[in-house]
């Protein structure tokens, strides 16, 4: 026992050792050398890739900000009353900021004077070399070559915490895409950041490069980015925007790309840069009313109203339930039941042409439950329906490359049964749906993209904003083979003859564009809201789609107005407006340009806020 | 009889591992003081070029220590024991102050503490007291002359202060042990750190809890007609709970805030994280730099001047008493783990060399050695992987210090020439 005492302790000892270093060093260590408390790493920011529009206008570019910064414990005794005459600040402004500065950390950079101008930077930075500890830091900021687009282009903005945790490329202070193509090619445009390790001593000293450089990087700029937006386009639609709410969305239907995407009511983008940023985005965030940071365009889903009759008409022509020339009669509306539904076609015989021209309620009723009538069960009509029309992108995401989206919606079998009981309805019921009203709701980019796919006969490309990275044309095959519908080409005749005569002759005649042929369809959606818990309807939205020209269509788009009563009025204005910009370079109608940059629906807006009594769709114009 | 005869016989491969630990520690404190910048390996104003300087210093003593007739050794205990005493009372007196510790004496090339020479002195003078015919290990007179050989110098050490190297001292109860004093002194010290540790951890209540389940189990397994002293088990029952209860009071009420501080620090008392933080960056920084920087060598470590935990001087005394933290840094798991093997290898060998030793002496005096090692290296090892609180002695033969290493070669090789001499001992 004596002789193998201190042995044993030895060897117990040598194993509690062993047993020790190996928890320490090989259970606990985690191999990442550089993410070392001893190696400070600093970045060197590259520059942000350029955003231009798809004839190469430049839209975004970036503009560098100065700020001066002070490391508080290597501050010398200095002339204050000269150097705060340098910066252009008084002298209480400077000693409060030194000492929160000081507050936060001795030791630690901290923001003296934010974002001086290219020309202060330009004086201070031969003087600043007198003063010691501190020092003057460039910043990239993005700067707007267009007033318009904020919905399109995003914001960046600081990485906040979910974004750290997401994403490890970030470091708390960074630059990230928060909205729009900002955030949808964040990837693309941020570049890569340069990385130089310092070795670090425990007081936090720099003590030299670690390992001589050998891990650091050089920073890699961004790429530079050409988006489908037609600057020119997008400018003059947001102009023709002022003063109204709603979205308008237009394509061009050959390739899905996203022309102009507008929501109004829409705000510089140049607010949320700099200095303002943060008092600018909340004003804005806060203006609960207009809600000009809501992308209408994108995510305002409402009731198409007509434009969705075209729809209806092309599911009944592939199901072969109806020809183009099946007539319906119109009494001034149709009747389910005993209830009469009013129209104001004007009424008489009608087949498909005049039907759509005319925008008949009556003569898409029919269409409607003919449909349903080929099938033996309401179900397998509504399962048939629903796919024909979900095949044009309506009731799912579409699939475009910008960040937010909604789905709308497109009824099922089960939603009616769940709403009115299993076996308890039929097409008669949800007749509503026929004329784009009922529980069919949609956003304007696919409303837009509905009227593509009819410009080209039956298929689309999924809408994108993406056309050029670092000058090579996408080839992403989401977006480049086209999604064909499930309605043959030819039936599609006769509903754009019908469209085209909307514009020749029917509901869309007052907007005609001399050397211009359309085809477009006319909307008018009831809508309602709440005033003090009362449910009171509201002047119609007005809604037009249109694409242009008929044969080889250059545009297709979709203006969705809020309250702007018939479709002709304002969406279809609007919409001619774009047409003939978009396609003759230049507006003709100079006298119809003016009154629509000057109309506003202000007062429209107002009235559900006026405590007061008032009347809809009222005649004056 | 002569140096050269006996270097024949001299144990070579404790020889090696001793080449073997000061090599590895000559690399090591040339890494930890590393600057970045170019110098000579024979600067005698950095660290490493004077520790090469105190390692040819040893081997000069190493040669001297052999060239003499081991008989001296036994001879002259007494008067080395007398001797070093008389350098440590003459430290209240002439000694240099370094980092509050009043520890040396300044000779102007170098500044020599006595309490490392000390060691040796006191483990030839306890062997040579135990060894002595008139002497009995049972006798509690003799026992308490033997504990005062070791406490004197202990307590001539403790008011430097360096309550480190007194600790030390107490290791050679082991040579006690060896020679027939009851390991129960043992077993009580170990049972009593253990109640400790786990009244401060646990509470009192949880210890009378655990220890009335002991004694249910020890009367559920004996055999039928065994028979357990029931007063016994109650007496040890009542005393263990005594002493829990006086350690609480002790720990509250005597203690004061640091050494609390240090307790709850060892045992990780401390579980909010707002608290824990605090103590890295007080108490507890040592322990916590010392650990992250062993942490970060994982198993093959940084490489050779790559440790950038050392380079930054984040872990203090780095190139002294924490300088195991260097190894576990650039060397990673395989440094450390050889450190710790080449320390047992070389520890289980001394302990074979004092087994075979014919003369009583010379056994009890490799006994003492091995303790003296076996001390230093257990507390040191243990403070700098966190697993005991923080003391600050060296790791022989590794750690920078002149008279450290000095006095560790000595401690040795007068027991490996004793142990090339023991064919002549009949």
């Amino acid at each position: 026992m004596k002789k193998i005492l201190l042995s044993s302790i030895i060897v117990l000892v040598g194993f509690v050792f062993i047993g020790r270093l190996s928890y320490l060093q090989l259970i606990r260590f985690s191999p990442e050398v550089l993410d070392d408390t001893a190696v400070k790493k600093i970045f060197d920011y590259p520059e942000r890739g350029y955003i231009y529009d798809r004839n190469g206008a430049l839209l975004v570019a970036n503009q560098p900000a100065y700020d001066v910064m002070v490391i508080p414990r290597e501050v010398k005794p200095l002339d204050t009353l000269e150097f705060c005459k340098l910066l252009d600040i008084d002298k209480a402004t400077f000693v409060k900021t030194m000492q929160k500065a000081r507050r936060y950390s001795p030791r630690l950079p901290s923001v003296l004077v934010p974002q001086l101008s290219r020309e202060d930077y330009a004086t201070l930075q031969e003087k600043m070399r007198k003063y010691d500890g501190f020092y003057i830091q460039k910043r990239s900021l993005r700067l707007y070559d267009t007033p318009s687009a904020a919905h399109v282009l995003g914001y960046i903005s600081e990485v906040n915490n979910a974004d750290l945790k997401r994403n490890r490329f970030y470091v708390a202070g960074e630059l990230i895409g928060k909205t729009g193509v900002e955030k949808s090619y964040e990837d693309v445009l941020r570049g890569r950041k340069g990385v130089k390790h310092i070795q670090k001593d425990r007081f936090n000293r720099d003590i030299g490069p670690f390992k001589d450089g050998s891990y650091d990087t050089l920073p890699e700029h961004g790429k530079s980015i050409r988006i489908t937006l037609d600057k020119e386009l997008q400018e003059y639609g947001e102009r023709l925007m002022v003063g109204k709410r709603g979205g308008i969305v237009a394509l061009e239907p050959s390739s899905g790309e996203i022309l102009t995407l507008i929501s109004g009511p829409t705000y510089d983008p140049a607010l949320l840069v700099g200095r303002l940023k943060s008092p600018n985005y909340t004003k804005l965030h806060n203006d609960s009313i207009s809600r000009p940071t809501y992308n209408r365009a994108l995510l305002s889903e409402q009731p198409p109203g007509s434009p969705f009759k075209s729809l209806n008409a092309l599911v009944a022509l592939q199901e072969g339930v109806m020809t183009p020339d099946t007539r319906f009669t119109c009494y001034n509306g149709f009747y389910v039941g005993k209830t009469k539904r009013g129209c104001h076609c004007g009424g008489g015989r009608r087949d498909m042409v005049s039907g759509i021209e005319q925008s008949c309620n009556a003569y898409f009723a029919g269409t409607f439950r003919k449909i349903y009538d080929k099938f033996p069960t309401t179900d397998a009509g509504q399962e048939a329906w629903e796919k024909h029309i979900k095949s044009f992108g309506l009731g799912n995401y579409l699939g475009y490359d910008l960040p937010t989206g909604r789905p709308g919606h497109i009824p099922g079998s089960k939603f009616y049964d769940r709403w009115y009981g299993d076996g308890r309805w039929a097409s008669s019921t949800i007749i509503s749906n026929s004329i784009g009203q009922g529980e069919v709701l949609a956003t304007p980019i696919q409303l837009a993209n509905i009227t593509a796919a009819i410009a080209n006969r039956g298929f689309f490309h999924t809408p994108h904003i993406i056309k050029q990275i670092d000058g090579k044309d996408i080839d992403i095959p989401d977006y480049t083979i086209p999604k064909y519908t499930t309605i043959d080409r030819e039936h599609f005749g006769p509903v754009v003859e019908g469209m085209a005569n909307v514009y020749r002759r029917g509901t869309a005649k007052w907007i005609q564009i001399p050397g211009i042929d359309i085809a477009g369809k006319t909307g008018t959606a009831e809508n309602f809201t709440r005033i003090d818990g009362v449910k009171t309807q509201l002047t119609d939205h007005s809604v037009f789609v249109a694409f242009a020209p008929v044969e080889n269509p250059k545009i297709a788009l979709a203006v969705y107005i809020e309250n702007g009563y018939y479709g002709a009025r304002y969406a279809g204005h609007i919409a001619s407006l774009l047409i003939e910009k978009y396609i003759k370079g230049e507006v003709s109608r100079k006298d119809l340009e003016k009154k629509m940059l000057t109309k506003t629906l202000e007062h429209e807006y107002a009235k559900p806020f006026s405590g007061q009594p008032f009347e809809i769709n009222e005649y004056v114009w | 009889m002569s140096g050269s005869g006996s270097a024949k016989r001299i144990d070579w491969l404790s020889v090696l591992i001793f080449l073997a630990l000061v090599a590895i520690g000559w690399i090591n404190i040339y890494s930890s003081t590393f600057q970045n910048t170019e110098v000579s390996l024979v600067d005698f104003g950095s660290f490493h070029g004077k520790q090469l300087f105190f390692i040819g210093a040893s081997i000069g003593l190493i040669i001297l220590v052999l060239a003499l007739e081991a008989r001296l050794y036994e001879r002259f205990s007494s008067l080395a024991y007398l001797g070093s005493l008389v350098l440590l009372i003459g430290l209240f007196i002439f000694g240099k102050t370094i980092a509050g510790a009043t520890s040396w004496y300044n000779l102007g090339f170098f500044n020599l503490q006595p309490s490392e020479i000390a060691k040796a002195a006191t483990a030839l003078a306890l062997a040579k007291y135990l060894s002595d015919i008139q002497t009995d290990i049972r006798n509690p007179r003799h026992q308490l002359y033997a504990f005062l050989i070791i406490l004197i110098p202990a307590f001539l050490i403790i008011p430097q202060p360096d309550p480190g190297s007194a600790l030390v001292y107490f290791s050679l109860i082991f040579v006690l042990f060896r020679e027939g004093l009851s390991p129960i002194y043992l077993l009580v010290g170990f049972c009593g750190i253990l109640v400790f540790a786990a009244t401060l951890m646990f509470g009192t209540i949880w210890i009378a809890i655990a220890l009335g389940l002991i004694i249910a189990l020890i009367y559920l397994l004996k055999r039928k007609n065994q028979k357990i002293p029931i007063l016994y088990v109650i007496g040890i029952f009542v005393v263990t709970v005594l002493f829990s209860l006086s350690v609480d009071f002790v720990f509250n009420n005597v203690f004061e805030q640091r050494h609390r501080d240090r307790f709850s620090l060892w045992l990780r008392l401390e579980k909010d994280p707002a608290k824990l933080e605090k103590i890295r960056k007080t108490i507890g920084y040592n322990t916590y730099q010392s650990e992250k920087a062993i942490e970060s060598g994982g198993f093959t470590g940084k490489g050779f001047l790559e440790g950038t935990r050392t380079k930054g001087d984040f872990v203090p005394e780095q190139h002294s008493d924490y300088i195991f933290s260097t190894i576990g840094e650039e060397w990673g798991f395989m440094g450390t783990a050889l450190v710790v093997i080449l320390y047992s290898l070389l520890l289980l060998r001394l302990v074979f060399l004092a087994e075979r030793q014919k003369n009583d002496f010379s056994r009890m005096y490799g006994y003492g050695v091995v303790s003296i090692l076996f001390i230093h290296y257990l507390i040191n090892i243990g403070m700098v992987i966190g697993l005991l609180p923080t003391i600050g002695i060296p790791l022989p033969f590794i750690s920078y210090g002149g008279s450290g290493l000095l006095g560790f070669t000595l401690l040795l090789f007068i027991f490996l020439k004793l142990d090339s001499n023991r064919m002549n001992e009949w």
